[in-house]
């Protein structure tokens, strides 16, 4: 796999200082650490001080994460609680 | 226009109304979609849910001065610009100008994982952004069902679109959704339920092959509206809804007449006067019985009116009239060229009847014109049944009525029985109803014309025989004599033996004078010679009378002196007797 080699440029979307946001981060902050240490980076964007970025990522949901690179582009909405489901969604594990 | 109001309490509670800026729309619903509120515009694919939408906003963008933004979810922007820009609306300019704003919101379930707890409030986001940016008041959604195929969770779509339609309320601007239609709901997904101000559906229904746009207000709450099923129409202005259907008969009428350009024929109706202006005129007859011919000069005589006509034609090419008419002495060339007179000709399988209907009506009121000539209107019953035929032909002629504008219709019967209903039940509907039947009798066939009626005017009871000369057309008296009503040859046979029969007795009459002036020649001479003989026999007389009376006088001299000569030989010695007597 060429996980190791790539780096992982995640974007979470968020809208406010929410509960559903906070878990949402606290949850990819726990994933990253245990599949992706080293070769992540996180940019949290809040929409509400930056509407205008919400159009370019297609952001509907909130929250929202985009996995830029590596491609293809992927998205998980939702507070990101069910790990299986991020991981496949993040193609660090493939689907079953 | 509220400020000017004397009662502004009441009015500023009435629901405030934002104009679509649709023609026809804004009168069916009295001003337009609830201001502030969410309509929703369903209808099945095709029916032209995003063409209401978009128009909407660009209605609002150039007509009324109100940003509006596009929230598309089916199409990206540049394709929807595109796909309007056939109807002329300038999406990227108007965007350029900050008029209006589309956002295009891409749902692909293939990308999207989902996991836990969310909510939309990126699409608040997104939507709010844009109406901030260019101060929008109104919002399309086109189609928000979209994300139901993109999101699975339904019970979070449901409870953050019902929040959604709250959030536009607040905010204040006025929104069109459109949805899909469902097979037993307004919409698949139910949205009727959240949107519980304005629903408008939109049909696209096709019978015998041709296909009608329908536009029904299902719902409009806390006002007034028209709530039957509009035609409309897309085409190059974009959609048109025709409430061609005056909702109460109380036009002015007109009691100037016109004439039918046929002089014999205006006798027949209120001693010469013709048509009342604006009345509607059917003209029914069985297969080439001049009814084109009557319509032609009806035309014809508008235009030597300076008046301007439209002139329908479903059978016949405008080239193909105008030959025709040319060859009974009408040139209707000169009225196309003056601009006096207009030819649409098509066949009506063309368009569904609707959009005859909405063509009629564009063509008046490009033309604005005094008279229209349909012929004939039998034809658009191969595109409709009889009574979507009759509450089309109702509707145009509210429509003319109201616009002072005289129709005249033909109408073809297919059986030679006269019946009191035309093929199309329109016979109640006009104002006068001349009908053209053929008499046969005698081996040949010839046209009598009846007026079956006329309101409001006296009109002739009498069948008269409607000949087409080189010259125009012509009403003759038909002969009713012993023999019964006769027509055609019979008549003119008719008219043959009484002009000879006149003859005769002229030639008779001036015989008989001869005779009596001879007689009296004869007899003036017989009275000269009497009185020549009288005079003759009176001087005979009157020489007698002389000799008579001469005779007598000498006798008389004779006897005095006889008495005289006797008196002096009786009386010789006495002097003095003699002297008295000598006295």
């Amino acid at each position: 796999m060429a996980k190791a080699t790539k780096k992982y440029e995640l974007r979470l979307y968020i809208a406010g200082n929410t509960p559903k946001s906070a878990l949402a981060l606290k949850n990819l902050k726990k994933y990253c650490e245990e599949h992706l240490k080293g070769i992540y980076d996180i940019e949290v964007i809040d929409l509400l001080v930056n509407p205008q970025l919400a159009e370019g990522d297609q952001i509907l949901a909130i929250p929202t994460l985009v996995k830029k690179v590596p491609e293809p582009v992927r998205k998980i909405i939702g507070d990101l609680s069910n790990e299986e489901k991020v991981l496949v969604g993040l193609d660090i594990r493939p689907a079953k | 226009m509220l400020k000017k109001s004397k009662t502004p309490v009441l009015r500023n509670r009435q629901l405030k109304k934002c104009p679509t800026g649709i023609a026809g729309l804004d009168e069916i619903t009295f001003g337009g979609l609830p201001q502030g509120r969410p309509t929703l515009v369903c209808g099945g694919p095709g029916s032209g849910k995003t063409l209401f939408g978009i128009e909407f906003v660009v209605n609002g963008a150039q007509k009324f001065n109100e940003p509006g933004v596009i929230i598309a979810f089916e199409e990206k922007g540049e394709e929807l610009a595109t796909n309007v820009a056939s109807l002329g609306f300038d999406l990227e300019k108007l965007q350029a100008d900050k008029k209006i704003k589309i956002d295009y919101v891409h749902v692909d379930k293939a990308e999207i994982e989902e996991t836990g707890e969310y909510d939309l409030s990126g699409l608040f986001i997104r939507l709010d952004y844009a109406i901030n940016s260019i101060k929008a008041k109104r919002v399309v959604l086109d189609t928000i069902e979209n994300l139901f195929s993109g999101l699975s969770n339904e019970g979070i779509l449901r409870s953050e679109i019902r929040r959604l339609f709250q959030w536009l309320k607040d905010k204040g601007v006025t929104t069109v959704i459109t949805g899909e239609r469902g097979t037993a709901t307004l919409t698949r997904q139910g949205l009727e339920e959240y949107v519980s101000d304005c629903v408008i559906l939109l049909e696209h229904r096709i019978q015998n092959q041709v296909s009608t746009r329908l536009l029904r207000v299902v719902k409009y709450r806390g006002t007034v509206h028209g709530t039957n099923e509009y035609p409309f129409l897309i085409e190059k202005e974009g959609i048109s809804v025709l409430p061609i259907t005056s909702l109460e008969l109380n036009y002015s009428v007109s009691s100037e007449k016109i004439s039918s350009g046929v002089p014999t024929l205006d006798e027949m109706l209120n001693e010469g006067d013709g048509f009342f202006r604006g009345s509607s005129i059917l003209i029914s007859g069985t297969a080439g019985t001049g009814k084109t011919s009557l319509a032609a000069s009806f035309a014809n005589a508008a235009c030597l009116r300076k008046e301007r006509v439209l002139f329908f034609a479903f059978e016949e090419s405008p080239p193909q009239i105008i030959r025709n008419m040319s060859s009974i002495g009408m040139d209707l060339q000169q009225h196309v060229d003056k601009k006096l007179l207009q030819f649409h000709s098509s066949r009506p399988t063309i368009h569904g009847l609707e959009m005859h209907l909405v063509e009629i009506h564009k063509k008046i009121m490009q033309f604005n014109p005094h008279v229209i000539v349909i012929d004939p209107i039998t034809n658009l019953v191969t595109i409709g049944s009889v009574s979507e035929v009759k509450s089309m032909l109702i509707r145009l002629i509210d429509h003319l009525q109201k616009n002072q504008i005289s129709v005249l219709f033909t109408a073809l019967n297919y059986n030679n029985t006269i019946s009191e209903q035309t093929d199309e039940g329109v016979s109640s509907l006009v104002d006068a109803w001349i009908t053209v039947r053929d008499l046969e009798s005698n081996g040949e066939r010839n046209r009598g014309l009846y007026i079956m009626k006329s309101r409001g005017m006296k009109h002739s009871n009498q069948v008269r025989e409607f000949i087409i000369t080189d010259h125009g057309l012509q009403l003759v008296d038909v002969y009713l004599g012993p023999k019964g009503v006769l027509i055609g040859s019979a008549r003119e046979e008719q008219e043959l033996e009484e002009a000879a029969g006149a003859e005769l007795k002229t030639f008779a009459g001036t015989q008989r004078e001869r005779e009596i002036k001879r007689k009296r020649t004869v007899l003036e001479a017989q009275i000269a010679s009497l009185q020549e003989e009288f005079e003759s026999v009176k001087d005979e007389l009157n020489r007698t009378f002389q000799e008579e009376e001469l005779r007598k006088m000498v006798l008389d001299k004779n006897r005095q002196a006889l008495t005289k000569k006797r008196y002096l030989n009786d009386n010789k010695p006495k002097t003095k007797k003699r002297n008295g007597k000598g006295n």
